[in-house]
């Protein structure tokens, strides 16, 4: 029996995803929950895991290829099996490692001399579709290194030019020709990744000395992490997507806004006095107050925690809180932090690093972006006392906090500076209206005003 | 802690937090939040890592004081 | 005025039959009974036996007498209750109708118009279903046209009347209810040339006849995704109008052919084939197709639904068409 490991659902809202990189060959042992992939989805690049234990027996689907939830990506001959048996002739009674039998099963002459290299370079010449037998090692003992399957993947472009195949459509093809580009070395958008006319159009206005976008990723050398793909394509990526998702979100969301400045004196005091006494590593930060807030609030007003699909609102038994986190490269991606109004105000400090951590490392795991039912913006501190956020479909609201800072503050007839911040409520108007919004941005504010019972 | 190994904590603390941040040639008068986009957890961090590596504790009433790299430079200058 | 197609197609016939007195209405059912769909109802009582004239259950004599009566001046409209039975005037059709004018040199023109209904849709089973205009479309001498609208409905069959040569019409059965707002003063259509039913810019979704509706939805979902697609109705199948094919993958570079008929042999292959022909270079996809299962339509409501083109088909194939970007 052979079990699939299938492009999975990671949102609501996910439809397809892009097969990044494979992180597993035929022949490997995988675990359930073993990363197998990294796929590119509508928001952001992340780790997928398999459903089961068993052996890699085939790939089935090529990285570049966009693939819609559900299609079978690769075979997994459950436990040792076929796939894994030795021949019949093999010495039964030596066991053989994992990491020799890999290339042998990879290896198209039976016979090769397997040399021996590091985890990360097989990978990479798996990844450069280069043979490892065929590459000359320069290391001890004839050790494979990283500069020898760059060299020879280097040298494979000289002699033979584009070796890997590169979809590109016909029209893309005579575009090409006509404006000059080198259509394999643009990223495609089409069909299985197929480059289009338009992905030509783009790359030959990049390629101008004027234009005034320029490449992104190029002002600083080549990307200090080495990700699956160029941070600066995968910051035009993930601008294009946010553009798709946040236009369908203005075209069919009508949104509704509401606004009130919350004092947020006795949170601050109360967080102050708690900081005081901690090491630097357990210390908190105004916007995991705010976020436990928003989740308690959330609970309390379930029309605006939930998804709105097929033309009806779905409100969610749990808040899976949504944190709006800003990529150094540009764009912005919010991944879940689950059951949020359950955490203590700690827990939800500690999720709320590992998630932002794991969101600007490019490795969110499912568990982390699934399904927010509700997002915050509440990161946005570089200035802006106010901030008016576009719903992520299928959500119905989204919650923006700006910056922190001392104002003016009347109370009592006396006028003192308190603490405070500006809250808004992006919502939809399908759903909920501002009757229910106002309630939701009032219990945000009754709660902080009690900070010792978050 | 001299000028010269306050300043190298620093840096390091920032290339840490901010791979993206060339600290060659960056203007000290540069504010941590609104030049080099760090956030409140950016910021965290950047504190954590100081405590660390420098040994230098940035109590959170001192935050006010470490806004800009200069001042933060000094800071730990003082401090360690 | 909202008014349904069937009341537009008898408004048509109607006003045919009082403009012209060569125009006479000739088919199974068509007079005391009103139609099998009840297209004529009403226009027995009106114009009397020898102008809406009830035949026999024998479609290859009607048809045949149709012909004659068109060589000797008349201007007849038969009706053909349901494409399946067209099969048994086949030999009328292809080698009678279509082939007098070329056979005697120029000299006897055939000024026929047949109406038939044409697919499935309805639980009306593997006989009174298929979409067969595409084998129509395929013999020269014929002209195939297939009214998806109101307007259209109203307007071609006198177009049709004055053609000096045979013209089909097919009529899907899912459209005799379709209702929409007609003028007052609508009239004559042409029918030579595809119209654009709804705009845009990134993919083309080439359809006729029954499946108009359904297109038009799948473009209205596409474009809650940011799809924006353009939507051409051929109108006429025969001869097809290729300047419009081509004007609109130009333009989007991107074609989903939606056809009731079967894939195989079908029209929608020649419309594929025609792209790829003349606007090879302009394609950043290949051409898509939805289409009906290679089955007998079946009976079963589940199974029907299963086996004809949907909104959702529609939908999936322009989004392949897209890509991943758009």
């Amino acid at each position: 029996m052979v079990g699939e490991f299938r492009m999975p659902s990671l949102g609501a809202d996910m439809e397809r995803g892009t097969l990044v990189e494979w992180l597993v060959t035929p022949g490997d042992h995988v675990r359930r929950g073993d990363v197998m992939a990294t796929v590119d989805t509508e928001k952001t690049v992340m780790d997928v895991e398999s459903f089961e234990d068993g052996v890699i027996a085939e790939l089935l689907a090529a990285p570049g290829e966009t693939l819609t939830v559900g299609t079978p990506m690769a075979r997994i001959t459950p436990t040792p099996a076929s796939v894994m048996a030795p021949p019949a002739t093999a010495p039964v009674s030596t066991p053989v490692p994992e990491a020799e039998v890999e290339p042998e099963q990879t290896t198209p002459s039976p016979g090769a001399r397997v040399p021996s290299a590091t985890p990360p370079v097989r990978r990479l010449a798996r990844g450069l579709g280069l043979d490892l037998t065929r590459i000359t090692g320069t290391g001890k003992a004839g050790h494979v290194t990283r500069a020898d399957v760059e060299r020879a993947a280097a040298e494979q472009r000289t002699d033979a030019g584009a070796v890997r195949s590169v979809r590109v459509s016909p029209r893309a093809r005579r575009l090409a020709g006509e404006l000059g580009v080198d259509e394999a070395n643009v990223a495609g958008t089409g069909p299985h990744g197929a480059v289009t006319g338009g992905d030509i159009l783009r790359a030959a206005k990049g390629n101008e000395p004027t234009g005034a976008e320029g490449r992104p990723g190029a002002q600083n050398g080549p990307g200090p992490t080495p990700g699956p793909a160029d941070p600066g394509q995968r910051a035009t990526g993930l601008r294009r997507r946010i553009g798709t998702l946040m236009s369908r979100s203005k075209k069919t969301i009508p949104h509704y806004y509401l606004g009130t400045t919350i004092d947020l004196q006795a949170a601050l005091t109360w967080m102050h006095a708690v900081n005081a006494q901690r090491p630097v590593s357990t210390r908190l930060v105004p916007a995991a107050l705010l976020l436990k807030a928003s989740a308690l609030a959330a609970r309390q007003v379930p029309e605006l925690n939930g998804f709105y699909t097929e033309a009806r609102f779905r409100p969610s038994p749990v808040v899976h809180l949504g944190v709006a986190v800003a990529l150094r490269e540009g764009g912005l991606v919010a991944p879940a932090i689950h059951a949020a109004d359950t955490l203590t105000v700690d827990q939800m400090m500690e999720r709320l690093r590992d998630v932002v951590t794991r969101a600007r490392t490019g490795h969110l795991r499912r568990a982390e972006i699934a399904d927010p039912t509700l997002t915050v913006t509440a990161l946005g501190e570089l200035g802006v006392d106010t901030v008016y956020g576009v719903i992520y479909p299928p959500q119905v609201a989204l919650v923006g906090f700006g910056r922190v800072r001392e104002r003016p503050w009347a109370q009592d007839g006396m006028l003192t500076v308190h603490q405070a911040v500006n809250a808004t409520l992006s919502a939809d108007h399908r759903v909920s209206d501002g009757l229910r919004g106002g309630r939701f941005l009032d219990l945000i504010n009754d709660v902080l005003q009690r900070p010792e019972e978050l | 802690m001299n000028e010269h190994d306050a300043r190298a904590a620093v840096y390091a603390a920032i290339s840490q937090v901010a791979p993206d941040v060339e600290t060659d040639g960056l203007d000290d008068r540069s504010r941590l939040r609104q030049d080099l986009e760090l956030d409140s957890l950016d910021f965290l961090a950047l504190v954590e890592h100081l405590a660390r590596r420098a040994g230098v504790d940035v109590p959170e009433s001192d935050y006010g004081r470490v806004g800009t790299v200069a001042a933060l430079i000094a800071y730990v200058a003082e401090h360690a | 005025m909202e008014t349904t197609y069937r009341e537009a197609m008898r408004t048509a016939i109607r006003e045919a039959l009082l403009q012209d007195d060569r125009v006479f209405l000739m088919g199974e059912d068509v007079g005391a009974y009103g139609g099998c769909f009840a297209v004529s109802l009403g226009l027995f009582e009106e114009f009397g036996p020898e102008r809406i004239r009830d035949t026999p259950l024998s479609e290859s004599a009607f048809v045949g007498a149709g012909i004659g009566a068109a060589l000797n001046g008349m201007r007849p409209i038969v009706e053909i209750m349901t494409v399946n039975f067209s099969l048994l005037a086949l030999d009328q059709i292809v080698n009678n109708a279509a082939t007098l004018l070329h056979m005697s040199g120029g000299q006897f023109n055939v000024p026929l118009v047949i109406r038939t209904t044409t697919g499935a849709g309805r639980q009306l089973g593997a006989q009174h279903s298929h979409s067969l205009e595409g084998w129509f479309a395929h013999v020269p001498g014929l002209r195939i046209l297939t009214p998806a609208t109101v307007e259209d409905a109203r307007g071609m069959l006198w177009t049709a009347l004055e053609d000096p040569d045979p013209v089909l019409i097919f009529e899907h059965g899912s459209l005799y209810n379709l209702s929409s707002e007609l003028a007052e003063d609508a009239g004559p259509v042409d029918i030579h040339a595809a119209a654009v039913r709804r705009e845009g810019g990134d993919v083309s979704l080439i359809t006729y006849g029954g499946t108009l509706p359904l297109t038009l939805e799948a473009a209205d979902r596409l474009a809650a995704e940011g799809i924006e697609a353009e939507v051409l109705d051929l109108r006429t199948l025969r001869p097809l109008d290729d300047a419009a094919i081509l004007a609109t993958v130009v333009k989007t570079h991107r074609a989903v052919v939606v056809d009731e008929g079967w894939r195989s042999g079908s029209l929608s292959a020649e419309i594929s084939a025609r792209i790829t022909e003349s606007a090879f270079y302009e394609l950043d996809a290949p051409v898509g197709r939805v289409c009906s299962a290679e089955v007998p339509i079946p009976y079963a409501r589940d199974l029907e639904l299963a086996a004809l083109p949907s909104a959702e088909r529609v939908v999936a194939a322009a989004r392949q068409a897209v890509g991943g970007g758009g």
